[in-house]
């Protein structure tokens, strides 16, 4: 039984990587064979960092059972802190793909570090208001972002919240972080590749997480947690490990997004509330605790405004509406039963959830 | 003086708060769901009654009424197609994310109708600014009349939930669904009443808070939104004297973090306050907290 | 349920399956477009000029403005004849104000076969549009990207008037004609634009001895309350308020002010423009409020008059500096085009090399200026107007 039981989540992981080295070998042989228009090879490698996103968003959420709106913030931290990074060091590593090997440590960590921080309060708070508290950490993040001045001449590093004058540099200092505008030039070293490696990894990570013993302690928490805490887990530390594995892992997609653009710039729409419920979004309509929806559904979701292109004014609003007929279609209980009744013959072999 | 001043515009600004976290706290409170969408009924309300002011001159008192049949008819239409069908859910977070889905549907809806384009708001509110001190302090006649809503409205809704058959049986709703089911309430109803009366009182909150911060756009109520919700958590989710409490209180917090901290971290000050008030009362200042049980 | 959702999620994979190749086959014929010629679907020979700007979210009335303005120049050069007898097609994608939408607009753009962009609308999405196109060699006309950085590449030009630009000649006027040394400034501290030109505003304002004694930010989040701000700029004694930010906030504000009593000088910049077009606005709000500008609507001037009466009788409404700019952005185009004599059969690439030096020797009588002409800096020559609203009405000030 124990040993079906292996076998069975064995296979399952195995498709989801396959799915993603087989899109991958799809795409790349639509780029060399020259038949992929400029807007998909556009869209490669920030769908990388929307499919990370929604893979570590649904351990927080599918797998540790805790809402959290404030994801952004953490791919807020992990893109800025890379982007500074790369910024100073473009002259002093000269190797690109050094040069984002240690962005991307400093990204993940940077974040994985704020998500300590933040898990610490944020996990004593239940439901609800653990959503609204996460929120606010997230539009904290980025108000300071905003305000931040980081400057670079002769003497060393200048910093000032107020604005580029009081900065105080010397005329030949090179302003770093400016304010609203934030990072300019980054050097752009994301590529298809790397993002589909880091996907991989993110799953690794991700899917072992979930069936090793500290996983199955996770989600025993989230099923019960008097009755995890009375057979003694650790409720505290599992919380953490996962919200922090989580907050790191959105990291590494911000240090994606934030190579991949010339601009870093922390607006409402890219690090505010506003993207953190896009990437919630993606979790649930790909099925919570559902990794492989998740990477579907960020895909799907980011496509889809770019396909609907063509209906210029009434973008946006088919967009909506497709949002709401997809999440009524997937979730409620009475088109499931018609699915059930009318769509029989397409009845696959039926699988358990995580 | 200034600090006196300070605080008639944070309760100004607070007040606009509380009366669009009284509807929010309403939904939450007796269907369990965030509606993100909430916001945007405010702004559809608005316009409603601009168009009618302006496009069809009727006078503001009916203006106003056309804004809450029309949000009204609205709100309970987005409950019976989008929120509804998701009641028995394999998750909670299905018909939160549907909400989402109509927020952008009708922001988007909006800006097709009315285009991009700010529009001014003309205040429907009649009464003079009230002024004090020798000129010193002014309280505008929108601040009167919005706080004066907002008591009445509170005060209404507390007796409409404690006296009425209905509100008992929202109450019963909000505690126990299934239970309330038993006892023969009619669940669909009574939410599908929750959000009638939710949405009418989104128009109200939408004529008033464009009345004291005269512009429109189909943008306009996505913020005092979301700082609604903050300002229902604050209060306590769900509790309605809790709403208005939380909206003055947030309006204090945003005038006096600008005025006395600093006016760049104005967000971070109140999302800070919002996170201190949370760790020490976990479920807000007018909150129950429910101790689980195994 | 598993398995309907496995359903859903392979007819998903299939749609967007279907939706790549599509748009694969949608790029086969551009390539041969885009790498030759630019056709229109008849099989004409045509001009394909790409524009970028956001219609939908918070910032589309800037967008809709330069969407309208582009549009009208297209139709008057085509009605006209074209550009050297060859006809235009304008296409205007929206970026949602969002760099990464911005580059998704542009690639789509691209795939259409553009062979000159003007845009994109605000400041970060050009920037990084401005990146792409520096690559891929494609002629880049900002009407209205301020920032410093939106013109880095030699492929890239600007109608508007950059930041530091704005900041610098608002000091320099306030302290030449001695309308104050008090200051306050207002800023949206989370806008490139707004805080881009408080602290050019703010650094030349030490040269001239202009003394700030307020600087008061306000965000996206929480522009509906400027009472603090104000209150603080009055109780610092401030003579004049500069308040470098867009009209539909200028609006807010001075309402506001004139709520509590307030009446200092207010002073704005180029984005003040299109204040008294908001519908509903009470105009004696905005008396004697002063502000740089490229572009009056109410001038006599008889390129503006004509240009504002067929704007009106187009789009119902008066058009703002964001149309003007796009207006003589599109004419900008049409002369380095028919200086460079690039014809609808060369590549981008081909097309952007010829008009680059085109730009710096063209000269237009626009909207916005007069005898305008362009540094191979990218930047425009021309000098701001001071306007002043008397009476519900602009006028400018000598």
């Amino acid at each position: 039984m124990k040993m079906k039981a292996m076998n069975k989540t064995t296979k399952t992981n195995f498709i989801t990587y396959l799915l993603v080295i087989v899109i991958y070998i799809v795409v790349q042989t639509l780029v060399m064979s020259g038949s992929m228009s400029s807007l998909m090879q556009g869209l490669l490698v920030p769908l990388c960092a929307y499919v990370i996103l929604a893979v570590s968003l649904n351990l927080t959420v599918g797998i540790l059972g805790e809402l959290s709106l404030g994801h952004a913030g953490f791919m807020c931290v992990g893109a800025f802190s890379s982007a500074f990074f790369s910024k100073c060091m473009v002259d002093v590593i000269p190797s690109a793909g050094l040069r984002f090997f240690f962005a991307l440590l400093i990204g993940a960590v940077t974040a994985g570090v704020f998500g300590i921080l933040i898990g610490i309060p944020v996990l004593r708070l239940k439901g609800d208001y653990l959503a609204i508290v996460t929120l606010a950490f997230g539009e904290i993040i980025k108000n300071i972002v905003n305000i931040m001045f980081i400057g670079k001449d002769a003497n060393g590093f200048h910093f000032s919240t107020k604005d580029a004058v009081s900065l105080g540099m010397e005329p030949d200092g090179v302003i770093i972080v400016n304010g609203p505008q934030g990072i300019t030039g980054t050097p752009k070293d994301s590529t298809f590749t790397i993002g589909v490696i880091l996907i991989l990894i993110t799953l690794f990570i991700v899917l072992n997480l979930i069936h090793s013993r500290s996983g199955r302690a996770i989600m025993a928490i989230r099923d019960n947690r008097i009755a995890a805490e009375s057979v003694g887990i650790n409720v505290t530390k599992y919380k953490m490990m996962a919200f922090s594995v989580s907050a790191a892992l959105a990291g590494v997609a911000g240090v994606i997004y934030a190579h991949n653009l010339a601009t870093l710039t922390a607006q409402p729409k890219n690090f505010g509330y506003n993207m953190s419920i896009m990437i919630l979004v993606f979790v649930v309509l790909g099925g919570i605790g559902n990794i492989r929806g998740s990477i579907i559904a960020a895909i799907v979701l980011t496509l889809l405004p770019e396909l609907l292109r063509g209906l210029s004014d009434y973008r946006m609003l088919i967009y909506a509406i497709v949002l709401i007929v997809m999440m009524l279609y997937n979730w409620s209980p009475k088109a499931i039963q018609w699915r059930k009744k009318y769509l029989y013959f397409l009845k696959f072999k039926v699988e358990e959830e995580v | 003086m200034s600090f006196i001043s300070y605080l008639i515009n944070g309760i100004s600004l607070g007040s606009v708060y509380a009366i669009i976290a009284l509807g929010y706290t309403m939904v939450y409170g007796i269907a369990k769901m965030l509606n993100f969408a909430h916001g945007d009924v405010i702004m559809i309300g608005a316009y409603v009654a601009l168009t009618s002011m302006t496009g069809m001159g009727l006078p503001p008192a009916a203006a106003v009424l056309a804004a809450v049949v029309f949000c009204t008819a609205l709100g309970m239409l987005i409950e019976r197609v989008a929120y509804k069908p998701l009641r028995n859910a394999a998750s909670p977070l299905a018909v939160l994310i549907t909400a989402i889905g109509v927020s952008y549907l009708l922001q988007n809806t909006a800006l097709l109708f009315f285009g991009a384009n700010t529009k001014t708001f003309a205040s429907v509110v009649p009464i003079p600014p009230l002024t004090l001190a020798g000129g010193e302090l002014t309280i505008s006649g929108e601040t009167i009349m919005t706080i004066a809503a907002c008591i009445i409205i509170m005060i209404g809704l507390t007796l409409f939930v404690k006296k009425t058959k209905a509100g008992q049986a929202m109450l019963a709703v909000s505690e126990d669904k299934g239970a309330a089911q038993l006892m023969g309430i009619n669940v669909n109803g009574t939410i599908a009443l929750t959000f009638a009366i939710g949405s009418a009182l989104a128009a109200i909150a939408g004529v008033l808070l464009c009345s004291a911060y005269p512009t429109l756009t189909p943008y306009t109520g996505a913020m005092p939104g979301i700082k609604a919700f903050v300002a229902a958590v604050f209060g306590g989710i769900g509790s309605i004297p809790g709403a208005m409490v939380g909206g003055i209180l947030l309006g204090i917090i945003e005038i006096f973090g600008k005025a006395y901290i600093s006016s760049q971290m104005a967000d971070a000050i109140v999302f800070g306050v919002l996170i201190v008030v949370l760790l020490v009362r976990p479920a807000g200042i007018f909150g129950k907290n429910i101790q689980e049980k195994v | 349920m598993k398995q309907w959702k496995k359903v859903m999620s392979a007819a998903m994979v299939t749609a967007m399956t279907v939706g790549m190749l599509a748009g694969c086959g949608g790029n086969d014929k551009n390539e041969g477009s885009s790498g030759s010629s630019g056709n229109s679907e008849s099989g004409e020979a045509v001009f394909k000029i790409g524009s970028i700007g956001p219609v939908t979210g918070g910032a589309a009335i800037y967008g809709e403005a330069v969407k309208n303005g582009a549009e009208l120049a297209v139709k008057e050069i085509n009605e006209a004849g074209g550009i050297n007898g060859v006809q235009i097609e304008l296409n205007f994608q929206d970026d949602e104000n969002d760099p990464e939408k911005a580059v998704n607009a542009y690639n789509t753009l691209k795939d259409w076969g553009m062979q000159a962009l003007l845009g994109t609308v605000t400041s970060a999405p050009c920037v990084a549009v401005g990146s792409e196109a520096m690559n891929d060699n494609m002629f880049l006309l900002t009407p209205s990207g301020t920032a410093v950085e939106c013109v880095q590449g030699e492929n890239a030009f600007r109608v508007c008037f950059s930041d530091p630009m704005q900041g610098v000649e608002s000091a320099k006027y306030i302290s030449d004609n001695k309308l104050a040394s008090k200051v306050a400034v207002i800023y949206d501290s989370s806008d490139v634009y707004s805080t881009g030109i408080y602290n050019s505003f703010a650094a030349e304002a030490k040269n001239t001895g202009i003394e700030i004694v307020a600087a008061e930010a306000f965000t996206a989040e929480s522009k509906t309350d400027f009472s603090v701000q104000l209150q603080k700029a009055k109780d610092a004694g401030a003579e004049l308020v500069f308040l470098p930010f867009y009209y539909s906030e200028a609006a807010l504000v001075l309402q506001q002010a004139a709520g509590m009593n307030y009446a200092p000088i207010f002073f704005g910049c180029d984005g003040m423009d299109g204040i008294l077009g908001v519908e509903g606005f009470k105009a004696e709000n905005a008396q004697d409020l002063m502000f740089l500008s490229p572009f009056t609507p109410t001038s006599d001037d008889e390129t503006i008059v004509k240009f504002v009466t067929d704007f009106e009788a187009a789009y119902s409404g008066t058009p703002n500096q964001f149309a003007a700019d796009a207006y003589d952005g599109i004419y900008a185009i049409k002369a380095a085009m028919e200086k460079a004599e690039v014809t609808p059969d060369m590549s981008a690439s081909d097309i952007c090399e010829a008009m680059k030096t085109a730009m710096t020797e063209i000269t237009i009588d626009g909207v916005t200026a007069k005898g305008l002409t362009w540094e191979a800096s990218g930047e425009p020559s021309k000098e701001p107007m001071v306007v002043k609203i008397a009476d519900g009405d602009y006028a400018v000030v000598e």
